[in-house]
């Protein structure tokens, strides 16, 4: 099993002018390692972070998309593995991070805990699909999350982090929505 | 009286429709379909290279693509059912209005009867979408028939000129060519 806070370490390390769409546990742990304009965070309602990030990535494909999910809310949008297969964006890349909790949410596991998030996304024709459980193995893909036709999706298996709740207040602030637009312009 | 005396009712047409998204320069549609506006918008927007057709799965991924899309400058309009509506509320709420996102619905009234506003009709469904929008803000119109066109583009700019939720309720069903 991989820390989350470890991953998203490493991937910060590497992190360039790429958009990162984030959402709750994986936003503030996102946020508390690497606060840039071009992070965007999925608020408004549970389960969006990839249609959100599908949208990014349509809107401006000379841009690397990267989509940091929960296994909770992915459940709660599972059709958009469909969509972002059918659609097909080169630049997206959808990483789920699975402890199997709604960690936000006190911890509760999610309804099957067993479930194959990559036999879903190859279900629906995601172009690459990957799962990793240690922390080498995701190194070793991270030329496919940064630099792969997509779309790609990776289920990040992770222990479970620290229970919610947590502050989303600043994160979902409107001065960070328009300094992510002006990011975006230069 | 007789038959050829019959005033024949008002009519929507699906191309008068189209032809007003299009002049307030709406490139992406998301939809889910829609019995009310299969034949009359979806399917000849699905065959109009003018549009890039973005078929989603449940009417709330709608929500996140579309904000997703603002933040290219693209305009896009989402065609759904008035119960679609009802089911991505949330997702609306959340990421359309608290955000203040220029996103356009445009809302099939599946059933609505002519000549009835949607606030009269004889169906619970129909009866609540305009005070729903009224509650949480959303400026919206209704197109029953030819007459009512010109009222699309106008709603389209609001939403980009204002930065905010804007609807456009099909109450007559637009018929295809």
């Amino acid at each position: 099993m991989i820390d989350r806070k470890q991953a998203l370490a490493l991937l910060a390390s590497k992190i360039t002018n790429q958009i990162v769409v984030a959402t709750y546990s994986s936003a503030t742990d996102w946020l508390s390692i690497i606060d840039r304009p071009l992070n965007y965070f999925s608020s408004g309602a549970m389960g969006l972070a990839s249609s959100h990030g599908l949208g990014l990535a349509i809107a401006r494909p000379e841009r690397r998309v990267i989509v940091l999910d929960g296994d909770g809310s992915l459940l709660m949008n599972l059709p958009t593995l469909v969509t972002i297969g059918r659609m097909a964006p080169r630049n997206l890349t959808h990483l789920v991070f699975r402890n199997g909790t709604y960690e936000a949410n006190g911890g509760h596991p999610i309804p099957n805990p067993e479930v194959d998030f990559e036999g879903h996304a190859r279900a629906a024709k995601i172009r690459h699909c990957f799962t990793v459980s240690d922390i080498e193995s995701l190194e070793k893909r991270f030329d496919d999350i940064f630099n792969a036709e997509g779309p790609v999706f990776g289920c990040v298996n992770v222990e479970q982090g620290v229970l919610g709740p947590r502050s989303y207040k600043d994160m979902y602030k409107n001065e960070r929505r328009v300094a992510f637009r002006q990011a975006l312009r230069q | 009286m007789s038959m050829a005396d019959t005033i024949a009712p008002p009519k929507l047409r699906g191309a008068g429709v189209i032809e007003e998204i299009k002049r307030a320069n709406i490139t992406h549609v998301l939809s889910v379909p829609d019995q009310h506006t299969s034949s009359g918008l979806l399917k000849p927007i699905s065959q109009d290279s003018d549009f890039n057709l973005i078929r989603v799965c449940k009417e709330d991924e709608c929500l996140g693509i579309a904000a997703g899309l603002t933040y290219g400058e693209i305009r896009s309009l989402i065609l759904i059912q008035y119960t679609g509506f009802l089911y991505a509320l949330n997702a609306i709420r959340g990421v359309a209005c608290e955000q203040k996102l220029p996103i356009c619905l445009m809302i099939g009234l599946l059933g609505k009867e002519p000549g009835v506003v949607p606030t009269k009709s004889s169906r619970f469904g129909l009866r609540i979408i305009e005070p729903i929008l009224d509650v949480v803000g959303i400026p919206h119109v209704c197109i029953d028939d030819d007459r009512d066109l010109p009222k699309i583009a106008p709603m389209i700019e609001l939403a980009w000129r204002e930065s905010k939720p804007t609807a456009i309720l099909i109450g007559g069903r637009p018929e295809a060519k």
